[in-house]
């Protein structure tokens, strides 16, 4: 292990279990009225500026079944690659959603704007994502990942440079299925798993 | 925008690795690959914050919650409360604790929990809380009961509470369970015991604090927590981005 004396050391994970829910999502778990308002209800209100998108998809586990009890969390910038709390950022773009896999499909939709991309430490290009991350039963700690997007200039991107398997790449890439339609597929393991971060 | 610093990298040690066959979902469910290390940037540094305005007075009651205060919750109350820190010690004030659990006999209100120990009318089973400015929160709710799962041929989950945190950073997101101080289930749970070390799962192991529990109305059980911490960078007069 490694040794970190001046450190406290965190909290150790556990999974967020089938029920995840029922905590964070109260309406989807068939707990309507629990709060007035919840948590990650919208990652955009009316007005938001920018190209207003969808993404669906599915989590699939090693078997290649869509798992049906995962919940995913969505944080991002608004359309000029300004995150909620840094100024000038667009009051419209809350930039965190929280979405389920449908109980019966597996299905997930995020309904956001399309993130413009931004200059992080040192200058370094980031293009255009949103950042993921993923609970269920059978996770002991939530998995991180970006979306990327296929019909963005992603060279030069700070992360996906830093991928050594180029073929793996793609999984972190959405495809466009339509005018502001978009797919992308999360896979736990096997061939074609995503590629989760240690970020 | 101050640069406060790339986030700590993650120490995996203490945390339960993907792959743990006795508790059997995570075999399928588990990546295979490495993780991709990289240093944090805006993603993970920045995160959502909420605003107090959001909150109803009895979101951390969940004896009063689900009915709006109309009647209280069936089983042993308890007050749940503690300190986020992060791993440099400091408070981490404002920042969101949501909690779930099962009510007093081991049952979820869930469309998917059919365990057949009765539905509390009155319980929900959830609240949320910020802490203070200092990092204080507190939850009173009902001791949840212990119940059996599907997993190897007799399991049970240890009384446990779900606890979710969101720091001030997306990078800092945790969903962790809280247990209870001298539950002999606990020894027995593949969930658990997806912490390996012995010291890790005890710091998931709320002790009984008499000093906070209320004479003729609860017991007191307190769980601290530490969320990453950020490391300092040698720019820190440097605005973000230039």
């Amino acid at each position: 292990m490694i040794r970190r004396p001046d450190l406290l050391a965190e909290t150790p994970s556990q999974t967020a279990g089938p029920y995840v829910h029922i905590g964070c999502m109260p309406t989807y778990a068939g707990n309507p009225g629990t709060y007035d308002a919840e948590i990650g209800e919208r990652a955009i209100s009316d007005g938001a500026k920018g190209t207003i998108i969808e993404i669906r998809g599915q989590v699939f586990d090693g078997t290649g079944n869509a798992i049906r009890d995962a919940m995913l969390e969505s944080w991002q910038p608004d359309a000029a690659g300004i995150f909620p709390g840094q100024p000038g950022a667009d009051p419209a773009v809350s930039g965190h959603c929280r979405f389920a896999a449908d109980a019966d499909s597996g299905e997930f939709l995020l309904r956001t704007v399309k993130p413009g991309a931004f200059r992080g430490r040192g200058g370094s290009h980031n293009a255009p994502h949103i950042s993921i991350w993923i609970v269920a039963r059978g996770i002991n700690i939530g998995l991180n990942t970006r979306i990327y997007f296929d019909d963005e200039d992603n060279s030069g991107d700070r992360l996906l440079n830093a991928v050594e398997l180029k073929h793996r790449v793609p999984t972190l890439i959405a495809k466009k299925t339509g005018e502001g339609q978009y797919r992308f597929d999360i896979r736990l393991q096997g061939e074609g798993e995503t590629v989760f971060l240690d970020i | 925008m101050t640069d406060l610093g790339p986030l700590i990298p993650r120490n995996r040690a203490v945390h339960p690795p993907a792959y743990t066959p006795d508790y059997k979902t995570s075999v399928a469910r588990s990546p295979t690959l490495p993780l991709l290390s990289l240093e944090s940037g805006p993603s993970e540094e920045t995160g959502p914050m909420f605003g107090h305005g959001m909150f109803g007075a009895l979101d951390n009651n969940l004896i009063l919650n689900w009915t709006k205060g109309a009647a209280p919750a069936i089983g042993e109350r308890i007050l749940v409360f503690g300190h986020v820190l992060d791993e440099r010690g400091k408070p981490v004030p404002e920042t969101l604790v949501e909690i779930w659990q099962a009510n007093a006999g081991g049952r979820y209100r869930h469309k998917k929990d059919g365990y057949l120990a009765p539905l509390d009318p009155n319980f929900g089973g959830c609240g949320r809380a910020l802490t203070d400015e200092n990092g204080y929160y507190e939850f009173l709710t009902i001791r949840p009961g212990a119940y059996p799962w599907p997993n190897r041929g007799n399991d049970w989950r240890p009384m446990h509470i779900h606890l979710s945190v969101y720091g001030h950073s997306f990078g800092q997101r945790l969903i962790t369970q809280l247990y209870f101080e001298g539950d002999p289930l606990i020894d027995l749970c593949p969930i658990a015991n997806t912490v390996k070390d012995r010291g890790d799962l005890d710091r998931l192991v709320a002790p009984l604090d008499m000093s906070m529990a209320r004479p003729l109305d609860f017991l007191a059980y307190r769980f601290d927590i530490v969320l990453r911490g950020r490391r300092q960078t040698m720019f820190e007069n440097r605005l973000e981005g230039l």
